[in-house]
Formats: C-alpha cells, structure tokens, sequence
C-alpha cells in the first residue's frame, strides 16, 4: 500500500456505519473525469459519428462530456475527428496548445490515426501524433459512436489512475513538462518538420 | 443541339480568324470536344455563350489534364531500291508530340436545357508558368475551378481576376496533379506494400542486393 492511501476494507466497514471517506486524489480525478468537455470541432466524416454520440441515441451526457466548447480556453479534450490534412495539421496544432492543461487528446478513426486510406497521398498528414501527444486512438473508418464512448470511458479509466503526488505523479503536474508543441510550418514541398521527434516514436521497423 | 461541326462553323464564321478543332472522342462515350485557340478563346466563349440558339449559359466544370512527352511508333511504306529493283518496304518511324497542359470546360444550357459541349484549351508546352486565357470573365463558375487547376497543375489564367492557390498552401511550390510530380519521401511502413507503394518502399530503404537480388532494386536518385 502507498503512502496516503487508505485500506479498501475498512473504508468498505466505515461505509457500512454511514462514514464516507475519500482522497483529495480521488475526489479531484472523479471530478476530472466526470466533466471532461470536449473542443468543438471536427475535420471530416468522423465529426458526424461525434455529433451522433452527442445527441440523444447515444448521449454522451450520460458520461459528462456533453458540454462541447468552442473555445480551446475551456476545452479539456481535443477528439481529432477526421482526416487532418498538411494544410489544417499547424491549425489543430495551435489549437491544442491553447488548451490549458491538463489536456487529452482522442485520436478518432483511421485518418487521424495514421492518415487511413489518404497515407499515400500527398495532402494528408500520417497521423496527428506526429506533432501532438495522443492518449486514446480509435481505429475505425468512421468509428462508432459505440467506439467513441468506449474510447472516452478509456480516457475516464486513464484520468482516474493519475497520481497527485509522490513519484508516479501525472505529467501535467509535473513542472518541466511541455504543454505547447512547435507549430509546423509550411515549406515548399512538405510541412517543416515533417514530424516532431520529441513527440512522435514511431516503432523501429527491422527488415527480415 | 446542333451538332459539333455546324457550331465549329457557326463560331469560326462569327469570329473572325478564330481556328477551331474537333477533337475526336473514341472510347464508348463517344463524346468529341472543341479545341479552341489561345488568342480567341474569350471571343468564342462569349460566342459559345450569347449565341440564341446556343445559349451555353452554365458552365458546370473545369477540370486539367496533363499530357506528357510521347512518341509513337508508326510503320509506313516507303520505296526503295532494293537489288536493282524498285519495291515498297515497311518502315517503322518514331513520331515525337511534345507534352502539353490542357484544361477541359464542360457547357450546358439552363435555358435551352442541351448540353454539354465539352470545350479544351491547350498550353503551348509543360514548362513553368504556361499560359491559358481564363474563361472566369465569361463564366463567373470557373473561378474557383481555374484556381484549382492553377494548383494542382500549375496553369496560369491570363485574366483571372484572383489566381492563387486554393487547395495547397501559398508557401507550396510543387504541382501535385501533374504525372512528374514526385512527393517528399516520407514512406512508413506497411505490412503488404504492392505496386506503387512497393516502388516507394524499394526507394526508401538502402538496396539489399544479397536478398532481394541486383534486379528488383530501383536506381538511387
């Protein structure tokens, strides 16, 4: 057991004689996870499987993140939606960095991903992660609203582990962790750079 | 509608000193166009236009068509002497057409409800800023299509009241529609790369010749 942190079963027994007992970690993150509002904003077909996972059928109410922002000041999650291409990618950039921290990122769908069926295109970006950390990827082209969910409920589960203090304390709090990335800027053949390499670690590929 | 040919007449004989082409269409569409010339283009399009029994008052799409360098081989007869006589021998000759940027109006009428009559222009040669008078003026709905073609293929409009790039940024100097254009190198991985892809994976990686065998290595450029 960590230090500060309190036995489940005698928080169970306390429970039972009408004591409630909590953290400040625990009460903070089920805030935190409860009311994640998301950047209103979405690039391509996935935005729609958004708007449908908003609305009533789905209703992404029921988990807390029904307060879309038009604001990146008061959004604390960018969901990518779609297809981001060389021309849009410095925008979304400069949009995640106005998001104050702590921020999450939801890579939604094949595109934004890896670029999807656009990656051999010239056009497209292969995939947001390479100017911008992402936490929850979802494959899928679009996916569903089903997917969307899961995927936020994923992100609920990730916020809910993070540490206030100690040593695995979350990398928000953590002082020399940047929070704004360079935007990329537009050369004459590419975007320059073509990825962040302080952001983006692509898997070493061994050729048999 | 009348047909192709009396329009050709009708235009020629309407502006003077225009010279127009037909260009035949031999695929199941069957669908031949005019080819105008540069210097009376706008003329014959206004033609084209306020012309009362033509009345092609809608112009639904501009597209750009890149044509590179090509020759063809042709065998003709020729006559030579052969062992002391005279005789018709076969003779494959190559016949060179230089490349050139073309740019493709598709016209209907709203009023007259015919159409269409599929119109091109053609620029001199591929080079760097080659030259097309716009159409912009005579119809207001190719404005956002010539821009286009001015991006991805890198036609200038003479007359264009507003040619930049619409698609790619300003910065971007390459004209990615054209079939020389060669996209930067960032290639990644893929698990069954066939056809182009494998062409880009064989360009990306350093050649094995030990495995892959000296043959199926692309020349580093």
């Amino acid at each position: 057991m960590m230090e500060g942190e309190m036995d489940e079963g005698l928080k169970g027994e306390l429970q039972k004689q009408g004591i409630w007992v909590t953290s400040m970690q625990e009460l903070y993150n089920w805030g935190r996870k409860n009311s994640i509002w998301p950047l209103q904003f979405g690039l391509a077909c996935c935005a729609i499987e958004m708007i449908a996972t908003a609305a009533s059928r789905y209703d992404i109410a029921r988990f807390g993140g029904e307060v879309f922002r038009p604001s990146p000041r008061q959004a604390d999650l960018m969901i990518v939606a779609g297809t981001v291409t060389k021309k849009m990618a410095p925008q979304i950039v400069r949009l995640y960095n106005q998001m104050p921290d702590p921020k999450y990122v939801i890579s939604m769908g094949a595109c934004a991903i890896s670029g999807g069926p656009f990656k051999q295109g010239y056009n497209v970006l292969k995939g947001i992660d390479r100017y911008i950390p992402v936490d929850v990827y979802i494959p899928g082209c679009p996916p569903r609203p089903e997917a969307l969910l899961h995927a936020f409920m994923e992100l609920q589960r990730k916020i809910d582990g993070q540490k206030l203090t100690g040593k695995g304390k979350a990398e928000f709090l953590k002082a020399n962790t940047p929070s704004e990335f360079p935007v990329p800027e537009f050369g004459a053949h590419d975007l320059m750079p073509p990825a962040n390499p302080d952001v983006f670690h692509p898997p070493a590929i061994e050729r048999a | 509608m009348e047909s192709l040919e009396e329009i050709k007449t009708r235009a020629e004989h309407a502006v003077s000193g225009a010279k127009l082409e037909i260009i035949p269409n031999l695929g199941p569409a069957n669908q031949p166009s005019l080819l105008l010339d540069q210097t009376h283009a706008s003329a014959i399009a206004r033609f084209l236009r306020d012309d009362p029994t033509l009345r092609l008052d809608y112009c639904s799409n501009v597209t750009g068509v890149d044509w590179l360098d090509r020759t063809m081989k042709k065998k003709i007869k020729v006559k030579r002497m052969v062992e002391g006589e005279e005789k018709e021998v076969e003779e494959t000759v190559e016949e060179f057409f230089p490349g050139y940027l073309e740019a493709v109006y598709h016209l209907y009428s709203m009023t007259h409800k015919h159409g269409p009559v599929v119109v091109r222009l053609r620029t001199d040669d591929r080079a760097e800023g080659a030259l097309l008078p716009s159409l912009t003026p005579v119809w207001r709905s190719a404005e956002f299509q010539e821009r286009e073609i001015y991006d991805l293929y890198g036609i200038h409009f003479d007359g264009h009241p507003d040619l930049r790039r619409i698609l790619m940024w300003d910065e971007f100097t390459d004209f990615p529609m054209r079939k020389d254009y060669r996209e930067p190198d960032d290639y990644e991985y893929e698990p069954t790369p066939h056809d182009d892809v494998l062409e880009k994976a064989k360009q990306h990686y350093a050649p094995r010749p030990a495995q892959d065998g000296a043959e199926n290595i692309a020349p580093q450029t």
